[in-house]
């Protein structure tokens, strides 16, 4: 089920950059930096994985992917805490609230390509 | 030299798009749409038909059913009342996204619907990265499940405001502790309204039914 949900996410990454090197009429695309929070849902081996798969065969077949994995963190709207939130138990470590903003980790976002 | 492109877009902007798109259909005729999400045989069929069975002369129901294979879930509904039902077969996506929704409800009057109820495929990863332009996510976890659920699937119920946990009739033919999903639960999403009911024998449903009709009567009002 992981690969699926991977694979389902790799080719709306080449959907997505497929319309961006349409827009400003790039041939290649070298790289794609990602940014995936913990709270994404997505394994970046799988992904990579999904997006080697998907790619064979097509314009972006040497393109690699560039995962910058997002921690989760959040700030505490009861005390104002900032907190690490590695369990992902949202509970603030300080005054024990349940009340917590996440700040990062929720990422699922395509941050810059580079051409060539 | 190559050549650095900032882009800052989401992955599922396409998808995001098309949700807003469906989301202002849905507000400007007063649609309230419940996207329902489950692991495969938590009871969302189910569910659905105990809705409808109370609740089909008082609201009016529209409902989209979504399945790998098959349009099963989508004549259960019919069977049980259901008028206006749209099946989407996905034929191997694991999930239901904004484009395959916008379609079912091209079929669907909008002026003659109160409540959308959108039957997701059986999935509790994918179908918590696809917003479908629906109010509010309704995860459901049944007593045959293990009572980590919730910890193992964060994302899903983080992004749900309801849990509805069935099955109850079956509680201590297994390990499932009533008392340790509530916990569980409310650590992942101290928001979320819980409910614990049970399809086959009607306990619980009462409240369920209750909180769809004050849901109704509260959004017509705003």
């Amino acid at each position: 089920m992981l690969k699926m949900h991977e694979l389902s996410i790799a080719q709306e990454i080449i959907l997505a950059v497929e319309q961006e090197a349409l827009k400003r009429h790039l041939t290649t695309v070298a790289e794609i930096k990602l940014k995936i929070g913990a709270l994404a849902g997505v394994d970046p081996e799988s992904l990579n994985f999904g997006f080697e798969a998907s790619t064979l065969g097509t314009p972006l077949e040497k393109t690699k992917l560039n995962i910058e994995w997002i921690n989760v963190k959040g700030k505490c709207r009861t005390c104002g805490r900032s907190i690490s939130i590695d369990d992902l138990i949202f509970l603030c470590p300080n005054c024990d609230s349940a009340d917590i903003e996440i700040l990062q980790g929720e990422e699922l976002d395509i941050e810059y390509l580079i051409a060539g | 030299m190559n050549q650095k492109i900032a882009i800052e877009k989401k992955v599922l902007s396409e998808n995001d798009r098309l949700a807003k798109q469906i989301r202002v259909r849905l507000m400007e005729h007063n649609v309230i749409a419940l996207n329902l999400v489950s692991s495969p045989g938590s009871g969302k069929t189910s569910l659905l038909e105990k809705t409808l069975g109370a609740l089909n002369e008082r609201l009016d129901i529209a409902l989209i059913a979504g399945d790998v294979q098959t349009e099963n879930d989508a004549n259960r509904l019919v069977n049980a009342g259901g008028k206006i039902v749209r099946p989407i077969v996905t034929g191997g996506a694991c999930h239901l996204d904004a484009k395959m929704v916008g379609r079912a409800l091209e079929e669907i009057d909008l002026a003659a619907v109160k409540i959308l109820f959108i039957e997701n495929v059986g999935n509790l990863v994918c179908p918590s990265s696809y917003d479908l332009g629906e109010n509010m996510k309704v995860v459901l976890i049944s007593a045959t499940e293990g009572d980590d659920k919730p910890l193992k699937y964060p994302a899903m119920f983080r992004r749900s405001s309801v849990m509805v946990v069935n099955k109850i009739d079956l509680i201590g033919l297994s390990d499932f502790d009533l008392k340790r999903v509530r916990e569980n639960a409310l650590s992942i999403n101290p928001e979320l309204k819980i409910f614990e009911i049970s399809c086959r024998t009607g306990e619980g449903l009462e409240s369920w039914f209750d909180w769809l009709l004050n849901l109704s009567e509260h959004l017509s009002k705003t």
